[in-house]
């Protein structure tokens, strides 16, 4: 099977979300080049809680976006005359997981467990059958008897430890050639730097949190090849698969979100705020409307509206996926209705502001037209506002995907999400023993995702807006 | 330092406080009071039964409820000519408000009676006779109330005056009379009545005479002139009152199940009094209607009506005295299901449903002793039951230790996955297609599904027939050749192989269809929704792929499901069936051609239409239960197993648990008749018990404030600190 | 004022309006009165007669908008739109598509949600405030950072985990008390003291954060700097300057959110089994009761311009420099 035979598939959130990547390193390209622009953000590389937040986020990021390069592999007839590929499209995550995604139990199994959580009959050699606890088909099995289990753990996860601090120690070359670079001074120098945090660049913090990072991957990834770190779900699939696929979840409601409100947000903000008069007021309607809905009631209202007419046009969408990935999308664009008055009213208070400033109302009467001064003068000046606005509304919305799961109106039940994990975890809790670590897998990750998010944005407003305004 | 600040002093009657406050509580006779009791009632008058609701009922009108939900307080309220014995099996009817059975009788054209011996062919019509007791007596009810003059208190009522009654309990009088012949009139015209929405009307109105020309005039009344509740001026022509006590049904044709649904609300009887009062302007502001408000005849009447929150049932004062049965099934006495025979019933005095919508405090409240009875989510299971080493259930010993009862039962409903006998496919007669569904057949485990969704609640269906019903068969004789073999005393499944085997016959060697030569994918219609749907449709979707088909799912809401299979745009689907009544008939009808959904919107999903079942099936529907009954329900059922329109699923196993103060329990399936008026409740052992279980721990919070405490005195120091060189 | 208040009133009668058109679209744009009738009708012997029967009795079976065949002002009076819609403008919400009238299910429901969310709020207000003062005496310090730290990570877990866990710890292994349920009356008290507690950790996080960055813009004005200078305690000058003048935001957020109390808390209310407002929309959402839902959107809209008005009264009276126009 050749990378040739496989067919690309393109889910609209994926290309959403690689837009927003390119818009992201458009920015910064851009940002670069202006003096004004770097500023806020050398600012920030000089805060360790947010460089050690960036490390996470980054992270993640990248999770979501090798699990939104989806394709379909050739299916085993595959001929080069007449193509056939596998119904169900893959991302690069599901590929890479494969071992993960195939090592299926037959029901719950705690963390590192060699054996079934739930006693069943099982037949012995002899033919008779005795009530015990299954052993797994995967986890633990190459145990001999008697093996102590955590000593296993332990030297299974020694390599894991190596191999991460392997990482951690080539990100620490990268960063030194990068500052070799700048500076001619010697590398060991430049590397003692980054380790004593002397450097312009926070990269201590950002070197510490990835290394962690590599070395509880690197212990993760050694151990899942013989035992289910997170343990196993009700039928069997792994905890850890769903947490990690989860991640694209959360990231592309976190982001995508604001992606689509952005538009609408920028363009009615600014142009309330600059042309006053009746289109002020319209647009004041038109969100104090939206407003005063109850954002929650106005989720359920659309979604349901949004089953009903995915129901009715079920013969468009051909596969499962393609139905959950508009229904995520439809999911972030309720979500952005009812988030973009906020960014907007901001915005419209800005430009007021900006228009009255001495170089707008002279460009003004020189004749300048509208559309330039609102591209040239106005919009320039309100992005750090944008994207505040952005990084803080961020973890908000990841929580809220866990809350819109309970109400049933969240991400399609097929999805893989935090929220969708907590609610079946619910019933779980109930069992005794209670059945504990999905809901602490999915608490887990979103923990340190919005905790990462939240410390993150809190620099971000600092280093953007030293005077002290207040966007929450 | 020589004296304590303010703040310190403060923090020091704290410490204090805190510390005498758990002394105190620890040791006062307080502690023996449970704090967690979510009820008022003193222990002495507590002859209460504490049950949970989880969702609300949507409709108390007799005519209208239809599911289980409102019948469990429908069954102890309102009384059917007919019930079912609470200890035999099988279940078997009896009169509850008649002197005897119905009487029956066969009348052939022109309606004259058949003589034995009778020729079934001349059976025209049938007619039941039903004699009343006398002296039954309704609830209390302001509908009933009559003035010293004989006129009813609030049955003209204007829009203002009705305006300050904002519940039945503000009805300063009360009144009754005796259950008449009359009122069970009045109920069946009701079924025909198109503003109360009656399930049973289009069914109804092919058999019993007169309805459905009744059912035509009033549809034309509406329409003309608005919403009808008074009945008394329209008339049935095959339902007679011929007295005060005696009425009489006639039937078009023969139909055996009839006396089944004559014990069913459907056919309680409603005083006319009450169609008046409820209608009466502004009632329906303040919710007050019979939906909220039954008024019954039975041993209980709903005194509190909050679906919010908790529905309370009352002992009828007016109830006639009945007694608890003295014969039962062998083996009951010995339960001691029998210790109260000829006893007076009811009981208990009054029975608090308590709405409990998630699992995790409904199952706590009853191992806290607050509910007397709990069914078990397949998520406590675990909790409760151990099986032995053959497999066999049994309490694990923390239940065992705390007295709690099981009970277990197969109910009579099934749950299957359909195919459409319409589909291109995976329908229609062809052995293909045949081969095809046998082979899915075997695949699909239902065995591991029971095992892992039901924690072994259920048991694999062998046909459509769940045990104890006519038909069923037990051991090797039951199974399902098709998909099963008996294998050492047991049924065994067929392997994976010999499925394959049966699709590769069919022309899909390996998942690929022979003639187009492309991967064979099926499409599922889920709407399952629920916390464990993704777990489930993953599960189905392992099922497929161990065949090699690719299952697609589509999910839909039951709206639109319900419209795919009507228009037959379902390929494969999960439906399940709920009996209305213990016979085979109605499982079996829903293979019924003339049933079929697409033609005929019939309950028959699979739309399975087979001439032979059909002609097999008229004969058995009108048959008593008899061996040559057997013998055509056994043929019908081998050519449903060969035609396999279902992958016969399971039929749940029903596990409850009670607590070991709660008496007179024996599972019974037969939701409506009300059985609460059997049971007993031993209240001085319940109050001990909970008084064991729910001994506050209070030091765990104690310690907490100590905690919090502990962290704000090295506060106050920096802050003196501070507050000191602040001032240097 | 009173012309302000009236001006104001007026103002929101139009988006009321709005309100109303864009519900009444999404609901009935897509979702047709037939699918409403076979949610209603349950599972079991639904037949087309039957449901033409039901939308028939329920007022669903007139034309959406326009009524040809009606006369007069009937012709928009005798609509689905009228009927279900414009009437909600004055609180006349009619009965509900399962059949109770929903204003009564309201007037009862509306205080079990006000006495969770009251005492919440109050007593959450008080510890929040407290928190924070303490952490801005704190200011620049290790337990500065720290405890914005801590905050930040309490509000990063989900409310769904303190309510599982509160519940947990609370009622099933400390049996203190009830684990769900309600009462009228006094012995509510003892169903609401778990999630009164549970909405006030909850809330710990976000509050403490935001109460302590207002607190830190007051502390760095010239009056602070000046009662400072007099010799008052550092006490005195948090509790009695800072938080007078940071009362105006204060109060700006609380009053706003005032209203809305009457909606109560969905998850809250789901999980303990509480009669509320919460739970009534949670129910109306899953049983795609949309007579419910349309009715508690119109609710919540009203209360929230409300909550709006409210604020700006509310400036006047705690800062008599702040006129309105």
């Amino acid at each position: 099977m050749s990378i040739f035979t496989i067919q690309p598939v393109f889910l609209i959130t994926d290309i959403l979300l690689f837009l927003l990547v390119a818009i992201a390193v458009g920015y910064f390209c851009y940002a670069r080049q202006h003096a004004h622009l770097v500023t806020p953000w050398k600012h920030l590389s000089k805060n360790s809680v947010a460089m050690g937040s960036a490390a996470i986020l980054l992270a993640y990021l990248s999770i979501a976006v090798v699990d939104s390069i989806h394709f379909k592999l050739p299916s085993e007839n595959y001929s080069k005359e007449d193509p056939h590929y596998q119904p169900e499209a893959l991302s690069l995550l599901d590929v890479w997981l494969k071992p993960l995604r195939d090592k299926s139990e037959k029901s719950y199994s705690s963390p590192f467990a060699s054996q079934l959580f739930t006693k069943e009959s099982i037949e012995q050699k002899n033919g008779s059958t005795i009530w015990d606890y299954p052993s797994l088909r995967y986890g633990g099995v190459h145990l001999n008897e008697g093996q102590s289990k955590s000593a296993d753990i332990l030297i299974r996860s020694i390599p894991g430890v190596i191999k991460g601090l392997l990482l951690g120690a080539l990100v620490l070359i990268l960063l030194t050639l990068y500052h070799r670079k700048k500076s001619p001074q010697p590398l060991f120098y430049h590397m003692q730097q980054i380790l004593k945090g002397q450097c312009s660049i926070q990269w201590r913090p950002f070197l510490f949190v990835s290394t962690g990072l590599f070395i509880i991957s690197g212990i993760i990834i050694e151990l899942s090849q013989v035992y289910h770190v997170f343990g196993t779900d009700k039928i069997g699939d792994s905890i850890l698969y769903q947490s990690l696929k989860s991640i694209r979840t959360g990231i592309l409601i976190g982001t995508l979100t604001t992606l689509v409100m952005l538009p609408f947000a920028i363009i009615l903000g600014i142009a309330a705020g600059y042309f006053r008069g009746w289109i002020d007021d319209l647009i004041q309607y038109i969100y104090t409307t939206l407003n005063s809905i109850p954002s929650l009631l106005l989720i359920a209202a659309v979604m349901l509206m949004l089953q009903v007419h995915l129901n009715n046009n079920a013969e468009d969408y051909n596969s499962l996926l393609e139905r959950a990935d508009l229904r995520l999308l439809f999911l972030c664009m309720i979500l952005s209705v009812t988030s973009w008055t906020g960014l907007c009213r901001y915005l419209r208070a800005e430009s007021l502001k900006l228009r009255e400033m001495d170089y707008i109302a002279a460009a003004r009467t020189m004749g300048v037209s509208h559309i330039s001064i609102l591209s040239r003068h106005i919009l320039p000046n309100v992005t750090h506002i944008v994207l505040i606005t952005v990084i803080l509304d961020f973890s908000g919305l990841v929580l809220a995907e866990a809350m819109l799961a309970y109400v049933q109106i969240g991400v399609d039940p097929t999805t893989e999400s935090w929220g969708n994990m907590i609610n079946s975890a619910r019933l779980e809790m109930a069992r005794e023993p209670a059945v504990w670590w999905s809901l602490t897998a999915a608490f887990t990750f979103m923990l340190i995702l919005v905790l990462a998010a939240n410390l993150f944005s809190d620099a971000v407003r600092d280093a953007l807006d030293p005077r002290g305004q207040h966007y929450d | 330092m020589e004296v304590l600040t303010t703040v310190q002093k403060i923090m020091l009657l704290f410490v204090v406080l805190i510390l005498s406050g758990t002394i105190f509580i620890t040791h006062s006779p307080l502690t023996y009071a449970s704090w967690n009791n979510p009820y008022n009632a003193e222990p002495e008058e507590d002859n209460i039964l504490y049950v949970a609701f989880s969702s609300r009922p949507k409709h108390l009108d007799p005519v209208r409820s239809y599911s289980e939900d409102e019948y469990q307080y429908l069954g102890q309220i309102y009384e059917p000519p007919l019930q079912y014995h609470y200890l035999q099996r099988p279940y078997t009817l009896e009169p509850q408000t008649l002197t005897k059975m119905p009487e029956i009788v066969y009348l052939d054209k022109s309606g004259t009676p058949l003589v034995e011996p009778i020729n079934h062919d001349q059976i025209a019509y049938t007619e039941y006779h039903f004699e009343l007791q006398k002296g039954i007596l309704y609830q209390p009810h302001p509908a009933l109330a009559k003035d010293q003059q004989g006129n009813y208190y609030y049955h003209s009522l204007t829009k203002d005056e009705s305006k300050p009654f904002k519940s039945l309990e503000h009805f300063p009088h009360t009144g009754t009379r005796e259950l008449l012949a009359q009122d069970y009139v009045n109920q069946i015209k009701r079924i025909a009545n198109p503003a109360l929405h009656s399930p049973i009307r289009g069914l109804m109105q092919e058999y019993i005479v007169g309805l459905k020309e009744l059912a035509q005039t009033l549809d034309e009344r509406t329409k003309s002139s608005g919403k009808i509740n008074d009945l008394r001026n329209f008339l049935v022509e095959g339902v007679k009152s011929t007295g005060d006590y005696q009425f009489s049904i006639r039937l078009n044709g023969k139909y055996p199940q009839f006396l089944y649904w004559l014990a069913m609300p459907f056919f309680a009887p409603i005083p006319w009094e009450a169609d008046v009062f409820y209608n009466q302007p502004g009632f329906d502001k303040n919710n007050i209607s019979l939906h909220w408000y039954p008024i019954g005849t039975g041993a209980y009447m709903l005194t509190e009506n909050n679906p919010n929150l908790r529905m309370v049932l009352e002992k009828n004062p007016n109830f006639r005295t009945q007694r608890y049965p003295s014969t039962g099934e062998p083996g009951d006495k010995e339960k001691g299901l029998l210790r109260d025979a000829e006893k007076t019933i009811p009981f208990i005095d009054k029975v608090v449903f308590t709405l409990e919508k998630e699992s995790i405090p409904y199952w706590n409240k009853f191992l806290q002793g607050y509910f007397d009875s709990s069914g078990i989510s397949s998520d406590s299971f675990d909790n409760a039951i151990s099986f032995g080493s053959a497999g066999e259930i049994n309490l694990t010993n923390d239940m065992k230790s705390r007295g709690i009862q099981l009970n277990t039962v197969v109910g009579t409903s099934t749950f299957y996955l359909g195919f459409n006998m319409h589909d291109a496919t995976i329908g229609g007669p062809s052995e293909r297609a045949r081969l095809l569904r046998q082979a899915i057949s075997i695949a699909v485990d239902y065995d591991e599904y029971i095992s892992i969704f039901t924690n072994g609640r259920g048991i694999s269906g062998q046909g459509p027939i769940p045990p104890g019903i006519f038909g069923y068969k037990n051991g090797e004789a039951g199974i399902n050749p098709y998909v099963y073999e008996w294998d050492n005393g047991k049924a065994k499944r067929k392997s994976i192989k010999y499925a394959k085997q049966l699709l590769e016959q069919a022309g899909y060697k390996n998942g690929i269809d022979n003639q187009t030569s492309k991967p064979l994918s099926l499409f599922y219609e889920s709407i399952d929704i629920g916390p464990d749907g993704k777990a489930r449709l993953n599960w189905l979707r392992k099922q497929f792929e161990k065949i090699d088909i690719q299952l697609i799912i589509r999910s839909t809401d039951y709206n639109r499901f319900q419209e795919k299979l009507l228009t037959g745009a379902a390929q494969l689907f999960n439906f399940g069936w709920n009996a209305d009544y213990p016979d085979p008939e109605n499982f079996l009808f829903l293979f019924y051609g003339p049933q079929g959904k697409i033609k005929y919107s019939g309950e028959n999903a699979a739309n399975y239409d087979n001439p032979e079942y059909n002609h097999l099936f008229d004969q058995m529907k009108s048959m008593s239960n008899s061996p040559a009954r057997q013998k055509i329900i056994d043929q019908m059922v081998e050519i449903l197993r060969h035609d396999a329109p279902w992958v016969f699923g399971f039929h749940p196993k029903t596990f409850s648990l009670q607590h070991s103060w709660y008496k007179n329990i024996k599972p019974f399936i037969m939701t409506n008749t009300g059985t609460i008026k059997y049971k007993r409740i031993d209240k001085k052992q319940r109050y001990e018990k909970r008084q064991q279980w729910n001994q506050p721990i209070v030091w765990p919070v104690v310690l907490i404030l100590l905690c919090i405490i502990a962290l704000v005195i090295p506060a106050i120091i920096a802050y003196r600190h501070r507050e000191r060189s602040r001032l240097l | 004022m009173m012309s302000y208040i009236i001006r104001r009133i007026l103002y929101a009668i139009p988006i009321l309006i709005g309100v109303n058109i864009l519900t009444f679209l999404l609901f009935f744009y897509v979702n047709t009165p037939d699918d409403i009738a076979k949610a209603q009708l349950g599972e079991k012997r639904v037949s087309q007669e039957a449901i033409e029967q039901w939308k028939q009795s329920k007022g669903y079976d007139k034309p959406i908008l326009w009524n040809a065949e009606a006369t007069g002002i009937q012709k928009l009076g005798d609509t689905i739109f009228f009927d279900k819609s414009i009437r909600m403008i004055f609180f006349d919400f009619g009965s509900s598509d399962s059949g109770r009238d929903i204003n009564y299910d309201i007037s009862q429901r509306m205080w079990p949600s006000l006495a969770i969310a009251i005492p919440t709020l109050l007593i959450g207000l008080t510890v929040n405030i407290t928190i924070a003062l303490m952490i801005v005496f704190f200011r620049g310090t290790a337990i500065d950072t720290w405890a914005v730290v801590f905050c930040v990570f309490l509000l990063s877990i989900s409310s769904l985990f303190y309510i599982i866990g509160g519940q947990f710890f609370f009622s099933k292994m400390l049996h203190l008390v009830p684990i769900s349920g309600y009462d009228t009356g006094a012995s509510a008290i003892k169903f609401l003291i778990l999630p009164i507690i549970i909405g006030v950790i909850g809330g710990i996080g976000g509050g403490v954060r935001w109460y302590r960055t207002l607190f830190i813009e007051e502390i760095e004005k010239d009056y602070v700097r000046t009662a400072r200078a007099k010799g008052l305690k550092e006490i005195t000058v948090l509790f009695r300057h800072i938080l007078n003048n940071a009362m105006i935001p204060i109060l700006t957020g609380v009053v706003v959110i005032l209203p809305l109390l009457f909606m109560g808390s969905l998850l809250m209310e789901s999980f303990f089994s509480i009669p509320g407002l919460g739970s009534y929309t949670i129910d109306g959402i899953q049983r795609q009761d949309f007579a419910i839902v349309r009715s508690m959107v119109y609710l919540g809209s009203v209360l929230y311009i409300i909550g709006l008005i409210l604020t700006d009264i509310s400036y006047t009276i705690v800062d008599p420099r702040v006129r309105l126009n």
